[in-house]
């Protein structure tokens, strides 16, 4: 097999200017990458497909130099490739676009471009460069401006931009769409497909089908940190595709219609001008939510998701507006008071946010459960009572875990998540919002989940489903409004909407 | 290479003998200093650590001594304990101590030569009350301006120690002293005395305190909400305040409680061992308690068992420093050193240290 | 008219020599956060300065020597801190006031029989011309070298962090060091030198503090003076000249407070002791009560650990 794999690469040598062979992995707990080989063309976007967990990100870190391999060996530009750090991989040619966690928020455009520079630079030198590029790519940045109020297309821009200054053969690009808007996604294709006629390969990271099939020409595919299959996504179905990234495919949920009775919750003109820095202000919000009725809310993460969890929960209080829980005002009640009139929620980061990593699952049900359902007495805490409260959760959501006295942080992020929204379910919600149920889950956890909120749906409950993820909004919501630089669309029928419109709701709500 | 990994689990075998391993670390380290004093390093820490509980020569001064001085540094840390979990940075004890021994002092002062059962239960919330209200200072300017906690209960330290001098050569000087810097002996003073309870063991009633302390707040700590809550903050401050936790409520309470207790101590302190307010009154239990406190893994229980032990390097060290002539200061190197080791040993409760070649190879080859 | 003109003039120059220890104590500390390090040692290793440079003088007779080893004293207490919270990753707030424990106890240990003595003389340095200036002359130009240091360190790192590329990668290592880290800087190492560079300063500020501003070793010397310095840096916002500024007044206050009690003013001495803390406290309530949560100002990796990957 190996034998084979080596043969194969010396017969494409020509044409290959990144090749990986037999590359692994491995942690104390999971295998990340398993015997990984991969072959990039030059003037290629490739892409690299997988679910969250199939070892991707892994092996990119590993091809940039911030995570050294196990096993295996990788060949650049014909030569035996061994990054040392980063800087080592810039050198040789290798460039990448994050995801998270490379901007700096507090410094201006330019600094964030200089500060990638490895080699000395002269500022109206450097200047120049970036306005070259810039042009060059039609990538338009603003070298004074601070980075932290930027939007997340004009951050991706200067990272991209960042990256074409080191002249890169090779182009890293970790799911660079998952925070951009539809209108921001197809000129990110324009500069690209530029990119790789110009001779630059493109390795493209995503879980999403579409795009891929659009943009890349040859696909790896990787499940539990391995390669499963190596296609022209192209020649593909979707399905199939899809089938080989999951391992099997699920059953998607079922929905009955429920008719929406009456208002439980109103949300009257909210503003919120948000005290953190670089934090997005919410204006004049207006929203019902009715009986039964599940509103989708949609919108790129950054658009103020957070801050409007946060308002409905209690943990943030508006600056304007006010809060009607069943003709009662709670505007400025805390998430206590609002749990026990049966208002529930679950944040978006699970690890910190909506469950504390080095606690156990019985002491997490505390952070939400205890008033609710009598967890305590005049302050004393009742760890039977919460411990029991624990294991029924764990039972009904079929969360795998090594019962409730493992730690938060030992459970997979699909299960976690399970955790979480089935402590909130469990306390029986008049109405429940949620942001991102689904983020980071395998797909198995996310149809148990939607299937869920479903099932809480139909009980009575009024939910608000916050997600970046449209198609789990079409799937699951009776009503979609878009969230927009913390402006709230009106909402609409779902089933009214088609892809234009709600492109149109996206960019300006 | 050495490789940092995370565990999954905490480690609790590991919880409970890094302390252990801190200590070794700091005698062997601690001996190195005194060879190059010139010591004996053998006889030295025999001498701190052996003597004062076995010898029969100064065992009967010293097991009495121990007790002494464990109770307000146990006091102190227990106090302070919460707040740290809590991220909650006060290390003014020190000025909490002075204030709580002060208002009960000035109030046992002003009733002199009453003798009424009820003064000195009013002295002992004259401690709790001043160390409480002196702790309120940087806690009410946290909650109200954001203002850092560290840095005022730290400042109010070096204002409490100039009161504490104004109080012993002015307005509390004992008006029969002839002249001489300092207050009446308040542990002749009958109501307020506060002396040996059990004759040759150095337990006075602030010894019997703190153990009630001890057990009263580990109790506190693990069943009630307000424990429950000092953990959450400590662990994931967005998941408090996901939980909706009042932390303004958080914030005074830690504070009172450290201020509090602090102030109790400085008052069994004035009452009994001391006698007498004087510009030496405090001799630096305010900072050995945070040693303390993060010796007994911020746990009271710990912090009851390294309450003892770091009381014995003090009565060890006072024996190293009348038998071997060693300065007391290299006792406090000794205790800052002990710090070091434990915080570095912390290192392996949260992670696996790996050679990563060796792994590899056991592993996969 | 004219006596008053030199007493005037002298008070400044004399603010100035107060004013420097705390100075270059917390300059070395602005630079040691902008990387996002918290260490509340800075009293510790001001102390041990001060007492190994004392040592230093009075063995050699060279204050000049005697500021080196003040410096390698800074240094060294700063390594003990360094390795502690970069390589065995504890938690900073801790080890920093285990610092200043570590260093007091080790200072009076060290200091034991050189109590009472006085060091040499550190001559002062007229500048040519300049020092002749009227008023001006005696308030800048009439110092020892150390005050011109200072004050060209305190440009030095205003320019540092304002235009060069080594300033730029502290500063963006102290804003968020996972950033960093996945750009390829070495957050531990930088973290680590700057540090050292940290206790460098606050060496040289506790020499400062025992060979000319005293001059002479008492047990405690500091004072509090390296807490202070903590608090200049939240006033300065972590801006140079805005600590020269702070520092300066801040010498200011306290040397009124020396010359009202030399004078024998009616206000009690303990009142007047007290008044350099209770300054202190008010300053930063004030700053804190002016800036809203969570500003820009801080190092945003301020005090945090970095783990790495």
């Amino acid at each position: 097999m190996s034998v084979n794999c080596t043969n194969k690469s010396k017969s494409n040598d020509m044409k290959n200017i990144l090749s990986l062979s037999n590359i692994s992995k491995y942690y104390p707990n999971v295998t990340a990458n398993d015997a990984v080989s991969l072959e990039l063309e030059s003037g290629k976007i490739h892409a690299l497909l997988g679910e969250n967990g199939a070892g991707k990100s892994t092996l990119v870190k590993i091809i940039y130099g911030l995570v050294k391999p196990d096993l295996g060996e990788m060949v650049f530009d014909h030569k035996v490739y061994k990054p040392e750090n980063p800087k080592f991989a810039r050198k040789m040619g290798i460039g990448m676009v994050f995801q998270h966690f490379s901007l700096f928020d507090a410094l201006t455009v330019f600094e964030n471009i200089a500060i990638g520079m490895d080699k000395r630079f002269d500022r109206s030198q450097l200047q120049n460069q970036i306005d070259t590029v810039a042009k060059q790519y039609g990538l338009s940045v603003s070298l004074n401006k601070i980075v932290g109020n930027l939007s997340a297309g004009e951050r991706q821009r200067i990272e991209i931009v960042r990256c074409l200054l080191q002249d890169p053969k090779v182009m890293i690009m970790d799911e660079p769409t998952s925070v951009l808007t539809p209108g921001e996604v197809s000129d990110l294709f324009i500069v690209l497909r530029k990119l790789a006629a110009q001779g630059v390969s493109i390795l493209y990271i995503s879980h999403k089908l579409e795009e891929i099939r659009t943009l890349c020409s040859k696909a790896t595919i990787m499940r539990n940190g391995k390669v499963v299959n190596t296609c022209d996504p192209r020649k593909l179905s979707a399905g199939k595709i899809a089938e080989s990234m999951v391992g099997a495919s699920f059953s998607n949920p079922k929905k009955n219609k429920v008719k929406a009775g009456q208002v439980l919750l109103e949300l009257k003109s909210i503003s919120f001008s948000a005290k953190r820095t670089f934090g997005i202000p919410i204006k004049n919000i207006n929203l019902k939510l009715y009986e039964g009725q599940i509103v989708g809310i949609g919108g790129v993460a950054g658009n103020g998701q957070d801050e409007l969890l946060g308002l409905i929960s209690g943990e943030l209080l508006p600056t304007n507006g006010s809060i009607i829980l069943e003709g009662k005002e709670i505007t400025s009640l805390g998430p206590v008071l609002r749990r026990q009139k049966g208002l529930l929620s679950a944040p978006e980061e699970r690890l910190g946010h909506s469950a504390a990593p080095e606690m156990t699952l019985t002491e997490n049900c505390l952070i939400t459960a205890e008033k609710r359902m009598s967890l305590s007495r005049r302050g004393v805490l009742n760890y039977t009572k919460s411990r029991k409260l624990s294991e029924s959760i764990i039972k009904e959501l079929d969360v795998r875990a090594n019962g409730p006295d493992s730690l938060a942080k030992s459970l997979s992020g699909g299960n976690l998540q399970k955790f979480v929204i089935g402590r909130e379910l469990i306390q029986n919600p008049k109405i429940f919002v949620v942001n991102q149920p689904t983020w980071g889950v395998d797909a198995a956890a996310a149809s148990s989940i939607r299937q869920k909120i479903l099932d809480l749906a139909q009980g009575g409950a009024s939910i608000v489903v916050i997600s970046q993820d449209l198609d789990e909004l079409l799937q699951i919501s009776d009503v979609f409004c878009a969230l927009v630089g913390g402006h709230l669309s009106k909402p609409v029928k779902t089933n009214s909407l088609n892809p234009s419109s709600l492109g149109l709701l996206l960019t300006n709500a | 290479m050495i490789k940092l990994e995370p565990r999954k689990n905490r480690s609790s075998i590991l919880e409970i003998s890094t302390p252990i391993i801190a200590v070794i670390m700091t005698m062997l380290f601690g001996g190195i200093l005194f060879y190059l004093m010139g010591k004996n390093p053998f006889e030295v820490i025999k001498l701190i650590f052996w003597d004062p509980v076995m010898s029969p020569t100064f065992s009967e001064y010293s097991r009495p001594q121990l007790v002494v001085k464990a109770a307000p540094l146990i006091l102190i840390a227990l106090g302070l304990s919460f707040g740290f979990r809590a991220n909650i940075w006060n290390i003014g004890a020190e000025g909490q101590y002075i204030m709580g021994a002060l208002l009960s002092g000035g109030i046992g002062l002003a009733l002199y030569p009453l003798s009424a059962w009820y003064v000195f239960p009013l002295m002992i919330l004259g401690g709790i009350i001043g160390g409480a209200t002196w702790a309120m200072i940087p806690a009410l300017l946290k909650i109200k301006f954001n203002t850092n906690e560290i840095l005022v209960s730290l400042m109010l330290v070096y204002v409490a120690e100039q009161i504490l001098a104004l109080a012993s050569l002015g307005f509390l000087r004992n008006p029969e002293g002839l002249g001489f810097p300092g207050s009446r002996d308040l542990s002749k003073y009958e109501s307020a005395a506060n002396p040996e309870l059990i004759a040759g063991t150095g337990i006075h009633l602030g010894v019997v305190f703190s153990f009630i302390a001890v057990i009263f707040l580990t109790y506190f700590l693990s069943y009630h909400r307000t424990g429950f809550q000092i953990k959450l903050i400590g662990q994931a401050p967005r998941a408090a305040s996901f939980a909706g936790i009042n932390l303004r409520y958080i914030v005074i309470f830690c504070l009172g409680l450290s201020g509090g207790l602090a102030g109790i101590a400085g008052m069994f302190e004035l009452t009994g061992p001391a006698g007498v307010i004087h510009i030496d009154f405090n001799v630096g239990y305010g900072f050995t308690a945070i040693i303390v406190a993060f010796l007994g893994r911020l746990h009271p229980i710990g912090i009851f068992l390294a309450g003892l032990l770091m009381s014995l390097t003090y009565v060890g060290g006072e024996l190293a420093q009348f038998m071997m002539n060693i300065p007391a200061a290299a006792i406090q190197v000794f205790q800052g050193m002990l710090l070091f080791f434990l915080l570095s040993a912390d290192l392996l409760v949260n992670y696996r240290i790996s050679l990563r070649t060796s792994i590899n190879k056991r592993r996969y080859k | 008219m004219n006596m008053g003109d030199i007493n005037l003039s002298l008070l400044f120059a004399s603010l100035i020599v107060a004013a420097t220890p705390v100075l270059l104590a917390a300059l070395g500390e602005l630079i040691v956060e902008k990387t996002g390090v918290l260490n509340l040692g800075v009293e510790g290793m001001m102390i041990f300065g001060a007492i190994t440079g004392f040592i230093a003088t009075i063995e050699t007779g060279s204050p000049w020597l005697g500021f080196l080893f003040s410096i390698l004293g800074g240094i060294s207490l700063a390594f003990i801190f360094a390795i502690v919270t970069q390589v065995f990753r504890a938690n900073q707030v801790a080890s920093g006031l285990a610092l200043t424990l570590f260093g007091l106890g080790l200072s009076s240990l060290l200091g034991y029989s050189y109590t009472g003595i006085k060091p040499a003389a550190f001559p002062d340095m007229h500048v040519p011309y300049l020092s002749e200036l009227p008023f001006l002359g005696i308030i800048l130009f009439q110092h020892d070298p150390i005050i011109y240091f200072s004050i060209f360190a305190v440009f030095s790192v205003y320019l540092l962090f304002r235009n060069s590329r080594l300033g730029l990668i502290l500063k963006a290592v102290g804003e968020n060091h996972d950033s960093a880290h996945a750009l390829g800087y070495n957050v531990i190492l930088i973290r680590f030198l700057t540090i050292l560079v940290g206790g460098a300063f606050a060496g040289l500020g506790g020499g400062y503090l025992s060979l000319v501003r005293v001059p002479q070793w008492t047990e405690g010397m500091t004072a509090g003076a390296g807490w202070i310095a903590l608090a200049l840096v939240v006033f300065a916002s972590w801006q140079p000249f805005r600590l020269l500024v702070g520092a300066y007044i801040f010498g200011g206050v306290t040397l009124l407070q020396l010359n009202l009690q030399a004078l024998g003013v009616e206000i009690n001495v303990a009142l007047l002791s007290m008044s350099p803390y209770l300054v202190t406290i008010a300053v930063l309530v004030f700053m804190s009560a002016r800036r809203a949560k969570g500003s820009l100002e801080a190092p945003r990796s301020l005090g945090k650990t970095f783990f790495g990957l």
